[in-house]
């Protein structure tokens, strides 16, 4: 399937110009390039790092002043509490990470099944008003989430969606279709019709067709529109913590929030749980890179 | 095998765009029918609504005996080669020939047996294992159209197949379609915007013209008389000389004073326009027998041949086509006459042939 993949979405062109532009400047100039990256690397990643050595320091380090660099005891005991509860079991925060599992994971896959399909059919047929009804689907990300999270509360709790994983599932699920459908419907354009024409002509129904022939084609983009489905799911922060209120239904999100805010705030329990938190978007994200560049470089594909 | 029968297709997309006005054609079994007419005249709609890929708005379409307006392109048993080949890109060219076979359901061993000969035909036995991006645009033609043959269908259907490719390939590859069609006999409608193409092709040609059909004959028919001014404009390079003329003295007689022989039975009261091949006129020595004074106003040299374009009688500019070895120089005084039989002359008003 990868190799596939890969020739569907010939990144000629890109690949041909880098070494090129290397070649421009001289040696002292990608010295110079060098340092300038490096500084704003050491800038932007400082509170990565720094939330790195806060999970693995004693708690008095993360307190002590002037701050310890380097000279700390390394302890994994906030890794361990993020996944063990004091007393032993499961802790919150590892229900918390599950549940973030779940419904990231189901959200993204339901807007995928739904709008993979949606973002095919616009693209191959004509549908009257098209135009009109890619800008409503559009224009349902226009507003922030936050400003429909007081209507969407009273519903849920009208028809009982109230803090339940399948509540925030369905939302999440919403706000990633017309996404999905968008971002797809690129895909789909740069597909050649005529595949599915000639495999219709082959002895298949254009549904075949579409599975067969375009579906293969169309992966790489899939990927990509379901990681970034999959990012907003994983990282979102509004409707889990307005809409979810238990420790059995909380995604991580709002579960990590609510460490913060007692009379002692347990900073290396905090910074381990993010690490947490961020790592398995990143692994995804590192995994379909690739596909996630075909994604932002959508329209550079050469027929 | 089959024929194919048109009768008043009409197609409008849901935008409005009507793309074939009125449509009748009538393909006889085995026959390299060749559909050509300029950009946006309704050509590849005209072959979507037979393949089943475009519903006709309205009008009928028969292959063989059959009624197909309902079937889906899939049983219509037709195969189909596009301008863009849409060879499947991650199969290898012999899964891609293979790929119609096994829809079919053939068993293994025909399946072999029947991509072998169509790799045989077009030659691909070295290619048979490379993907479509690690062949040439010749090569990717010639497996887009060996997997229209390992079908054996009723009828092939080509859209420009040869568009893609550059002159040498292209004259090569038209040898090829056309040895090919008349080894298989299966029908075929080839559709293409080049008169070369369709000349060389067709054994017999329909010109297209803002979705309605301006003629439909043999090659030669077309070339030498075309049925309306569209037609004499448009087949040919250079085209027809369209030359007004007035009948007098049982003669057709253009101001300027060249005589042309008149074609029988000429309509009178009339605006009349004959149209003259630039290789039916002649240009000459100055006050050479039957000619009339002329100035040459450019010479194209093609090596073959030399396109004079000769002004005579003043403002009243024509092509004629000569041998390389009759030579004047630009801007020389000259005589000009017309050396063929009678040519076809048309109504301006209708303009359509009258004669
Ligand atoms: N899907 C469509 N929706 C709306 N209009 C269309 C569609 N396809 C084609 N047309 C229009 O119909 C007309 C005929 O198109 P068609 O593709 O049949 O022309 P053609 O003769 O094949 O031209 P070309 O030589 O450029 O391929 C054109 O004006 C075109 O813009
Ligand atoms: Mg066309």
């Amino acid at each position: 399937m990868a190799v596939s993949v890969d020739e569907a979405v010939a990144t000629g062109p890109a690949r041909d110009r880098t070494p090129s532009a290397r070649r421009l400047g001289g040696r002292g100039r990608s010295v110079l390039e060098v340092v300038l990256l490096t500084v704003l690397a050491v800038v932007m990643l400082f509170p990565v790092l720094w939330m790195i050595e806060t999970s693995i320091k004693e708690n008095r380090d993360v307190y002590a002043i002037p701050a310890k660099f380097f000279n700390f005891t390394v302890t994994m005991d906030h890794f361990k509490d993020v996944f063990v509860a004091p007393g032993g079991g499961r802790s919150a925060l590892s229900v918390a990470f599950l549940n973030s599992v779940l419904v990231a994971g189901v959200s993204t896959a339901l807007a995928t099944v739904l709008g993979v399909p949606a973002a095919w059919a616009y693209s191959r047929f004509s549908v009257k008003a098209k135009k009109d009804q890619l800008f409503f689907i559009l224009s349902t990300r226009f507003m922030p989430p936050v400003v429909v999270v007081i209507p969407i509360f009273l519903m849920y709790r009208q028809v009982g969606l109230i803090d339940s994983k399948l509540g925030l599932i369905l939302i999440y699920a919403a706000f990633n279709v017309p996404f999905t459908i968008w971002m797809m419907k690129g895909f789909v354009d740069e597909v050649p019709a005529e595949y599915e024409d000639a495999a219709m002509l082959d002895g298949y129904t254009r549904m075949q067709a579409f599975w067969r022939f375009t579906l293969p084609l169309l992966l790489p983009g899939i990927a990509a529109t379901a990681v970034f489905a999959l990012i907003f799911s994983w990282n979102e922060f509004v409707f889990a913590i307005f809409l979810t209120s238990s420790d059995g239904v909380r995604t991580a999100p709002p579960a990590i929030a609510g460490l913060i805010g007692g009379t002692t705030v347990d900073w290396g329990l905090v910074a381990a749980a993010s690490l947490v938190f961020a790592l398995p978007v990143l692994i995804f994200a590192y995994l379909v890179r690739k596909h996630l560049v075909a994604g932002v470089t959508l329209g550079a594909v050469r027929r | 095998m089959a024929g194919i029968e048109v009768t008043a297709l009409h197609k409008r997309y849901p935008d409005g765009t009507v793309a074939v006005e009125h449509v009748d054609l009538s393909i006889g079994d085995g026959e390299l029918f060749v559909m050509l007419g300029p950009s946006g005249c309704g050509k590849t709609t005209t072959l979507r609504a037979i393949a089943g890929l475009e519903r006709q708005t309205t009008g009928d379409i028969r292959i063989g005996d059959t009624l197909v307006n309902d079937l889906p392109p899939a049983e219509r048993d037709i195969a189909m080669v596009f301008q863009f080949y849409a060879l499947y890109p991650h199969l290898r060219t012999r899964d891609n020939l293979a790929f119609p076979l096994r829809a079919e359901g053939l068993p293994k061993s025909e399946v072999q047996e029947r991509v072998d000969e169509a790799a045989r035909l077009m030659r691909l036995g070295p290619l048979l294992d490379r993907r479509p991006h690690r062949l040439s645009g010749g090569e990717q033609q010639r497996v887009a159209l060996a997997r229209a043959l390992v079908r054996r269908p009723r009828a092939f259907l080509m859209d420009e197949p040869l568009t893609n490719l550059d002159a040498e390939l292209r004259a090569d590859m038209r040898t090829e379609i056309k040895h090919l069609q008349g080894e298989l006999g299966t029908t075929m409608v080839y559709v293409t915007h080049d008169q070369v193409e369709a000349m060389s092709l067709g054994h017999r040609i329909a010109i297209l013209n803002k979705g309605r059909v301006e003629q439909i004959g043999t090659p030669l028919e077309v070339y030498d008389r075309p049925a309306s001014l569209f037609c004499a404009a448009f087949i040919g390079s250079p085209p027809m000389n369209l030359i007004e003329v007035e009948v007098a003295d049982g003669k057709l007689r253009s101001q300027g004073g060249l005589v042309l022989t008149p074609p029988p039975n000429l309509p009178r009261d009339r605006r009349l326009v004959a149209g003259v091949r630039p290789e039916a006129l002649e240009v000459t020595e100055p006050g050479a027998e039957r000619s009339v004074p002329a100035r040459v106003v450019s010479a194209e040299w093609l090596g073959d041949e030399i396109i004079y374009v000769v002004d005579y009688g003043g403002q009243r500019e024509v092509r004629v086509r000569m041998p390389p070895t009759v030579r004047f120089a630009a801007d020389a005084p000259v005589g000009l006459r017309h050396t063929g039989g009678p040519p076809p002359v048309y109504d301006v008003s209708t303009e359509e042939l009258v004669a």
